[in-house]
């Protein structure tokens, strides 16, 4: 048979690796060719090479597959493909500006990076109980906002993937609702850098609340939409459920957490057993479902969204309550300058502020220069704190030497710690069924390599 | 945050000097004056000189009774962690562990009933190159979901002997954590079934977390200004 994907010598073999003694590639051919010469050669297994490309929409990854037919012997991830450095530049930089940099980690999650990073500084600094209660309250709204934008991804791209592809243009239609009520509130869509250390970067602006409104009221009316596409769709149905299986046991031995360990009917959220933020204050439910597969994710995902509809709406509320009360910690030496309105360079100016440090006072101007050149000192020590994102447990590690940069900051990613568990979940099962295996880890690949 | 604010540990009252040496290797820095390390000081404080260094030890009874339980238990199921330095800090407890014990704590710590630390959540290296015999620390953050408690273990390893056992015989799922771990520090995880590098490429050469590696970077022009590259700047710690 004459193979126009056949390399003549192994060219994936590094310097001195042994050779393969066939290598297909998959291009200007048409699939059965391959797959007739591999039959004709009789050879018991095939390596896959799966990326490194976006397999889905998860980011840049590879699955190095060893392939018996279409069923898969071994499955072996390789990652580092989105490694930035991120935890190394932020040795670099004063500790507020640490939160530009780690909220680009998990990109479909941002605010949860901030999140997670400034309570770490908080409890550093010891003023894990001076945050007031506005900006508490902004941070779950805003978190919760998120998680909805969050599994709005994990679902549209994971229909998506199985070829359901309304799924995904319709979640990206909610999703961008969401994101427009977060450039309003932090001038970008994603990367906020809105969490800092202390509180929030901006009030809501004018008119968030009704914004607000606008987009539960939306969300209220087409997340039905999910349910009554697939929930009881026969084609979904086949493609999700008893695939990806992932058992309480084997969750527990690789540290799974999230919708996939809730998705094994365990009640676990660390919203509700170590809560921050004033978590214990808002009236929700754990979302469990018993399957231990992909759909048992999906249906998580999708009544977690209503979950977290519940408790914006009970923010709105609060908001309303708390109207003009300070969003930054009291602490002048902590608090950076915040309410910025939009000045006419198109910076970020506060005038009131300009005017205390321009016009009256010389102590503030020199307290603001050094604020905000040098930043602030955090007291010598160590802490790890950790938060339910979307994906489940994500935690960051933080050491202080006393100065005014974080000495090393570790974030413990859940997509980095999950996507250990890819053999587990796809070994012995169909080529077809590992994107949907992956896309039930919802892994995003910035905060896996980070 | 003022220097004055700082926590009793770094500025007054130093934890006395224990038989390891901890406090005299474990100082970051000793600044002078109420400015900035290493600027000069014309407020008039320059007499005054603090140490900067971790958090020493703490003595039970904790002031929080799940660490109690968990350090009190843990004694009872590993003696060798009898004389082992603890500390409780910031709501946390840390159980420093020599490397050589790290496998039997670890077991204990995960099958004995009353602890029950089910996962460990992450394996996060740090390099203090200041501690000398002590440069490598792995910090292993262990979850309790049976007890709903958290701790910390510490290992340290010297740089010229960079080995810990690994942990992956009892907490499979530190099997990656540990892999960054080798990669960003250097530290060998003796009986890891594949130690490879992780987010860097394979024929990477150096371990970009460690102190001794620079960021490296660019300097940048701006508006008829060179602003250095990070690493470059002018620090204020």
């Amino acid at each position: 048979m004459s193979s126009t994907h056949a390399a003549t010598e192994d060219i994936f073999a590094s310097p001195g690796e042994a050779t393969a003694d066939r290598v297909y590639l998959a291009q200007g051919g048409d699939w059965s060719d391959i797959a007739n010469e591999h039959a004709e050669r009789g050879d018991e297994t095939i390596v896959v090479n799966m990326g490194p490309q976006h397999p889905s929409t998860h980011g840049v990854l590879r699955l190095i597959m060893e392939m018996d037919g279409e069923t898969v012997v071994s499955c072996r991830p390789g990652i580092g493909f989105l490694h930035t450095g991120i935890e190394k530049n932020m040795e670099y930089r004063t500790w507020t500006q640490g939160v530009t940099f780690c909220t680009r980690m998990d990109y479909v999650a941002p605010l949860f990076n901030e999140a997670v990073y400034c309570l770490g500084v908080e409890k550093l600094l010891g003023i894990t109980d001076d945050i007031p209660e506005r900006a508490s309250v902004i941070r779950v709204l805003v978190m919760e906002l998120n998680r909805i934008a969050s599994h709005l991804v994990a679902m549209g791209t994971g229909g998506m993937e199985i070829g359901a592809l309304t799924m995904m243009t319709i979640a990206f239609r909610e999703r961008e609702m969401i994101l427009d009520f977060l450039e309003g509130i932090s001038g970008l869509r994603m990367n906020h850098a809105f969490i800092r250390p202390g509180g929030v970067a901006n009030d809501l602006p004018e008119g968030g609340i009704d914004h607000l409104r606008t987009i539960v009221a939306w969300l209220k009316k087409h997340l039905p939409e999910y349910a009554a596409f697939c929930n009881e769709n026969p084609i979904f149905k086949l493609r999700m459920c008893d695939i990806g299986k992932l058992n309480l046991a084997q969750c527990m031995s690789m540290g799974v957490t999230g919708p996939r360990l809730r998705g094994t009917g365990f009640d676990w959220d660390l919203r509700k057993v170590q809560p921050y933020c004033g978590y214990e204050t808002y009236d929700f439910e754990t979302i469990t479902w018993e399957g231990d597969d992909a759909y048992a994710a999906f249906r998580i995902r999708l009544d977690e969204c209503w979950e977290s509809l519940k408790i914006i709406e009970q923010c709105m509320e609060r908001l309303e309550k708390t109207q003009g009360q300070p969003i930054m910690v009291a602490d002048a030496k902590i608090a950076w300058p915040a309410s910025l309105s939009l000045g006419p360079d198109g910076q970020g100016n506060s005038n009131e502020h300009i005017k205390h440090i321009m016009g009256e006072s010389m102590e503030a101007l020199i307290h603001h220069f050094k604020l905000v050149t040098e930043g602030f000192k955090v007291p010598v020590g160590q802490v790890y704190q950790a938060i339910e994102s979307p994906k489940g447990e994500l935690g960051v590690h933080l050491v202080s030497d006393g100065g005014t940069r974080p000495y090393r900051a570790h974030f413990r990613d859940p997509g980095f710690n999950h996507l250990q568990s890819m053999s587990m979940l796809t070994e012995g099962g169909m080529m077809s069924d590992v994107v949907v295996s992956l896309a039930s880890l919802d892994p995003v690949l910035g905060g896996v390599d980070r | 945050m003022n220097d004055e604010n700082l926590p009793e540990s770094s500025t007054s009252g130093l934890p006395a000097e224990t038989s390891d040496g901890f406090s005299a290797r474990s100082a970051f820095a000793t600044t002078k004056g109420m400015w900035s390390r290493g600027a000069g000081d014309t407020s008039g404080y320059g007499g005054i000189t603090r140490s900067l260094q971790m958090p020493g030890s703490s003595e039970p009874p904790f002031d929080d009774e799940a660490a109690d339980a968990i350090h009190g238990r843990a004694l009872e199921v590993v003696p060798a962690l009898r004389g082992a330095r603890v500390l409780y800090d910031r709501g946390e407890l840390t159980i420093f562990v020599d490397r050589a014990e790290l496998p039997a704590v670890v077991k204990a710590f995960r099958d004995d009933a009353f602890l029950r630390f089910e996962i460990c959540m992450s394996v996060s290296g740090v390099h203090y190159p200041q501690q000398t015999g002590a440069e490598l620390h792995a910090v292993y953050h262990l979850i309790s979901i049976t007890h709903n408690r958290r701790v910390r273990l510490e290992v340290t390893c010297p740089d010229a002997d960079p080995h810990i056992p690994s942990v992956v015989a009892t907490y499979p799922m530190a099997d990656w954590h540990e892999r960054e771990t080798w990669d960003l520090f250097g530290i060998q995880f003796d009986g890891h079934p594949a130690l490879t590098r992780i987010l860097m490429p394979d024929d990477w050469e150096g371990h970009p977390q460690r102190k001794d590696y620079p960021l490296g970077g660019v300097d940048v022009e701006y508006k008829g200004a060179r602003v250095p590259a990070p690493d470059n700047r002018r620090t204020y710690s």
